[in-house]
Parts: structure tokens; C-alpha cells; sequence
């Protein structure tokens, strides 16, 4: 971690960099911000934006249970939560029995509320306040790591099943006669966006972890004409907004996440415009 | 247009070994095939036996279990029965390969995908945000031209019109070359030209390729000219073989009335 260290306060002769924790944020932010703006290419082509969303807030419920039944590291109770919340949702979501954003909406709410209650049980639901906002600043090597190798795990889904995951968001039907599994193909992607929002959320916060998945997609597709386009800005806006709001959160003394959120929320106003223009 | 379609099969015969034209020595069977939902059968113990190189037609008033049988051949709903592919040649059962042109196809708006990008994805393993093989890319504009629609390539897929997205949806499904195409009543948001069009685009597929083809559609007019074979459903087979027959018989004549 030194040499990293040593590395960035050679590249980077700026004040803020002096301090650790800013060190340990930035790569987090370098590690997140790609990470989410692959990932946001593909929840916002296959409209899961609403999913990604109650993922967020079921991890309150996964703490919650990880406390009751006493499971020291929240990490596993909120992940192997969030898995089986995912899996169920993509089950009952093919049922077709409900409108997928009804049926979404219930099943946040109702275990965001379940989260709440037993969290605040004997009133001390403020140790867990911070999961709201995140705070990307407490983030320590060791868990940079782990964003590490969740980043790699993704990429390596992304380079073997990103063709097959592009067909089924854009027709089910076509993508089954050319024989590619599609429950197989969808759960996959329910599980990875799953642990990818349970292990990022303590650094992102609920509030805005569907912000940050969702924004640079959105404000890529404004833009883009293909694929590789659609990535590519998508990829460059996250990370883009993601150094900018950490660097202006420092000066400004406001909380990171907000402060990217607005960032991307602007470039999505600006290639809304670019996009229009281009259009006409 | 008829030169790039007429290059196309020369170069098929190069590629497929078994040759292009029907050889009419494939035959499908589909043995009581139902589909229940509810307790109550949408399509009851249909049978069906279909060769290469015929084009089958389905007719039948709305809510009939058409588009529920092309689903139940495509194993997207479930269903009882089995289906059989065999080759006469070789008495060998063989894997069915199906095309598949759906009967709504929407792109939202603003999506970044381009028809390569569409195309790709069902034929390629390496992923489509990387860069563009000239290869891939060659080939696709290759089979988009069989339908004229090699023009297209670089436009997004949400920009086509209903036309257009036909022909690439068709160049699509007989990439790779399937055994059986079936198209669901294909043709709505397409002015009497695009039809006429992709209706003689059937027929080419018909009398250059090796498959069978099973249709969804609506249009007597379409029908009477170009099906071999018209079957009339109505939850089961009520009456199937030309479109004289079919179109005479009393069942018909109460759906539809009658045809000239």
C-alpha cells in the first residue's frame, strides 16, 4: 500500500492528497466510479433502475438480521440478504402476476421497514445513520482491496457474458431462439448487481448508491450511437465525477457521495441538451 | 438487390456443405403439443408435420393460441407434447435449430444500439462494447444484404422504421442458417409496400434456403399467393391444408367470411 501511497503524492503535488484517508478515498473512488458506470450500461438498458434502488435499502434488513442473529461481519449477513432478495424478486418477477414496479415498490418498502424496526429497537438507530449517506472517507486498505477484487469479478462477467445479458435486456423472445438461458442470464446479473450494492453501499451510502449506478448511464446514453459509445462515456462521466466531487467535497467540507451525485446529475443536464441538439 | 442475394447463395455453397435449396428430406413433426394455464388448455393437442421448403401458415381469429403455439415451439412457455426434427436421409434425429422473428419488437428510443451491435450480440462471443471487428463487421453487412438492408448497419436500431427493423430482424434469424423460421404475424407498423417487400423476401428465403417456415399472419391476400400449407387454430387444429380448402370450410366461414 506504501508504494501506492508514495506513487500518488508524486503524481498528484496537491494538498489534499497529503492525507491518508484521501489516498485511501480516491482509489476507492477510482476502483467504485468504473465499476458503476459499466455496471449502470446495462441496469439502465434493461430498466432495473427500480431494483438496483430497493437492493439499496435491503441492506438495512441484512444488517439487521446479521444483528439478531448475532453474524459479527454485517458484510455477509447484507450480501447473502440481498442474494436471496434478488433471486426472489427476478422469480416473482417473471410471474408476471404484478407490474414489476408495484411489486418492486412493496418489497422494498416492506423490508426497508423490517431493517428499521429491528434497528431501532431500544432507540439506538443512530449507530447506523451513517449507512445512509456512506462515508468514503473511513474506507481502509484492506476494504480497497475487496472493492479490488469485486471490480475484476465484474469485468471478467462483463468480457464472458456481456453479449448474452445485451440480447436478453433487448428481447427475451429473439434471445431464447437463439438458444442463450435466460434465467440463467438474468439471476446472474440480479446477483452481481446484489453484492455489488451490499459491498459498496457502506462507502456509498444508500441514499445515492442508485444515483451512482444510474447517472453516468443515463447521461452516456444522451450521447451515445452504439455500444462501445454508450460505455465509454458512461465509464469516463462516473469516474469523471467521482475524483471532481471527492476533490470539491474536501474544500467545500460537504459529504462526498451528494456532492459526485450533483456533479453527474449536471453532465446529465449538459448531454441532455447535447443530445437534443444532435438529434434535430 | 437480387445480385447480393444471388452472391449470397453462391457463397453459401461454399460455406454449408448440405447445400441451399430445400432438399425437402427434413421433416418436422409436433406431436400433441398443449399449453395449460389456469386449468384451461390455450391450445389442446395440436400435431403438425412440416418438410423444408414449405412455408405453413397459421390462421385464426384473435385469441386463438397462435402466438401461444409459435411460443411453445420455441420452448418459451411450457408445454406437454415433444417436437421431433429428423433427417430422411439418415433416419438421425437432429438438433432443432430455430429463427425467430418476434411479433413486437420495441426498441425504446434513445438506445444506444446500433444494428451491429444487435447483430453481434447473437453471434459473437466477444463482447460488443469493444472494438468492432472487420471481420464481424463484414460478415453482417454480408447477411443484412440478402434483404437489402446493408445500409443500415451503423444506425441505431431505435431509429428504424418498422420496415427496416423487418429486414434486419430477418437477416437475424437466419444467422446461422435455422432449420425452421418462425415469424409472428411479422408485418404490423409496415405500409403495403414494406409488405409487399418482405412478403418476397419470405419467398426468396422459401426457394433458396434449406428450411421450413411457419407463419402467424392476418393477410388472406399474402396467403392464398405464397403458403403451401394453411392451418386454421382455434385452441386445436380445426382445419388445415390449401388455402381453398381451408378458406371453404365452414369454421373459416364463420371467423372471416368469405374470402375471394
Amino acid at each position: 500500500m506504501n508504494t501506492i501511497y508514495n506513487l500518488l503524492e508524486t503524481i498528484l503535488p496537491f494538498s489534499w492528497i497529503e492525507y491518508n484517508f484521501m489516498k485511501n478515498a480516491l482509489l476507492a473512488v477510482v476502483i467504485i466510479t468504473p465499476l458503476f458506470g459499466i455496471l449502470g450500461t446495462m441496469i439502465v438498458n434493461n430498466r432495473m433502475a427500480f431494483f438496483s434502488d430497493a437492493l439499496g435499502h435491503s441492506a438495512l434488513t441484512g444488517i439487521a438480521l446479521g444483528a439478531i442473529m448475532g453474524i459479527a461481519d454485517t458484510n455477509f449477513s447484507m450480501t447473502a440478504y440481498a442474494i436471496i432478495f434478488a433471486v426472489l424478486l427476478n422469480y416473482i418477477k417473471n410471474k408476471k402476476t404484478l407490474s414489476t414496479d408495484t411489486l418492486i415498490s412493496v418489497f422494498s418498502s416492506f423490508s426497508m421497514a423490517l431493517g428499521l424496526v429491528i434497528l431501532s429497537r431500544g432507540g439506538n438507530f443512530s449507530k447506523y445513520s451513517s449507512l445512509l449517506l456512506g462515508d468514503i472517507l473511513s474506507i481502509n486498505p484492506m476494504e480497497i482491496r475487496l472493492l479490488c477484487i469485486i471490480l475484476i469479478v465484474t469485468l471478467i462477467y462483463w468480457f464472458v457474458g456481456f453479449n448474452k445479458l445485451h440480447s436478453v435486456a433487448i428481447n427475451t423472445s429473439l434471445a431464447k431462439s437463439k438458444k442463450i438461458n435466460i434465467n440463467l442470464v438474468e439471476a446472474s446479473f440480479c446477483i452481481l448487481i446484489a453484492v455489488i450494492v451490499m459491498l459498496s453501499i457502506k462507502w456509498v451510502g444508500i441514499l445515492i448508491i442508485n444515483a451512482l449506478l444510474t447517472l453516468p448511464a443515463a447521461a452516456g446514453r444522451n450521447i451515445a450511437s452504439n455500444m462501445r459509445e454508450y460505455h465509454l462515456f458512461s465509464l469516463l462521466i462516473s469516474v469523471f465525477s467521482g475524483i471532481t466531487g471527492l476533490i470539491l467535497s474536501f474544500y467545500l467540507g460537504t459529504a462526498t457521495g451528494p456532492t459526485v451525485v450533483i456533479i453527474a446529475a449536471l453532465i446529465f443536464f449538459i448531454t441532455l441538451i447535447i443530445g437534443t441538439v444532435k438529434s434535430k | 438487390m437480387l445480385w447480393t442475394f444471388n452472391q449470397d447463395i453462391k457463397r453459401n455453397k461454399v460455406h454449408e456443405s448440405s447445400g441451399n435449396f430445400a432438399c425437402g428430406q427434413h421433416c418436422l413433426k409436433i406431436r400433441d403439443i398443449s399449453v395449460k394455464a389456469d386449468e384451461e388448455f390455450i391450445i389442446d393437442k395440436i400435431n403438425l408435420h412440416i418438410h423444408c421448403g414449405k412455408l405453413t401458415v397459421i390462421i385464426g381469429r384473435n385469441g386463438a393460441g397462435k402466438t401461444t403455439l409459435i411460443k411453445a415451439i420455441l420452448g418459451e412457455v411450457k408445454h406437454s407434447g415433444r417436437i421431433e426434427f429428423t433427417d430422411l436421409k439418415s433416419n438421425a434425429v437432429e438438433d432443432l435449430k430455430i429463427g425467430y422473428v418476434p411479433q413486437n419488437f420495441h426498441i425504446e428510443k434513445n438506445t444506444p444500439v446500433s444494428v451491429y451491435d444487435l447483430f453481434a450480440g447473437y453471434i459473437s462471443r466477444t463482447p460488443v462494447f469493444l472494438k468492432k471487428s472487420k471481420k464481424l463487421y463484414d460478415f453482417i453487412k454480408e447477411r443484412l444484404s440478402i434483404f437489402d438492408a446493408q445500409d443500415l448497419i451503423d444506425k441505431r436500431a431505435c431509429d428504424l422504421s418498422g420496415g427496416e427493423l423487418q429486414r434486419v430482424l430477418l437477416a437475424i434469424a437466419i444467422t446461422p442458417m435455422p432449420n425452421l423460421l418462425l415469424l409472428d404475424e411479422p408485418v404490423s407498423g409496415i405500409d403495403k409496400n414494406g409488405m409487399e417487400l418482405f412478403y418476397n423476401n419470405i419467398q426468396k428465403i422459401k426457394e433458396n434456403f434449406d428450411l421450413a417456415i411457419i407463419m402467424v399472419s392476418h393477410d388472406f391476400e399474402f396467403v392464398k399467393k405464397y403458403a403451401d400449407h394453411v392451418v386454421l387454430l382455434d385452441k386445436t387444429i380445426f382445419k388445415e391444408g390449401t388455402f381453398e380448402e381451408v378458406s371453404g370450410c365452414e369454421d373459416f366461414l364463420k371467423v372471416f367470411g368469405r374470402v375471394e
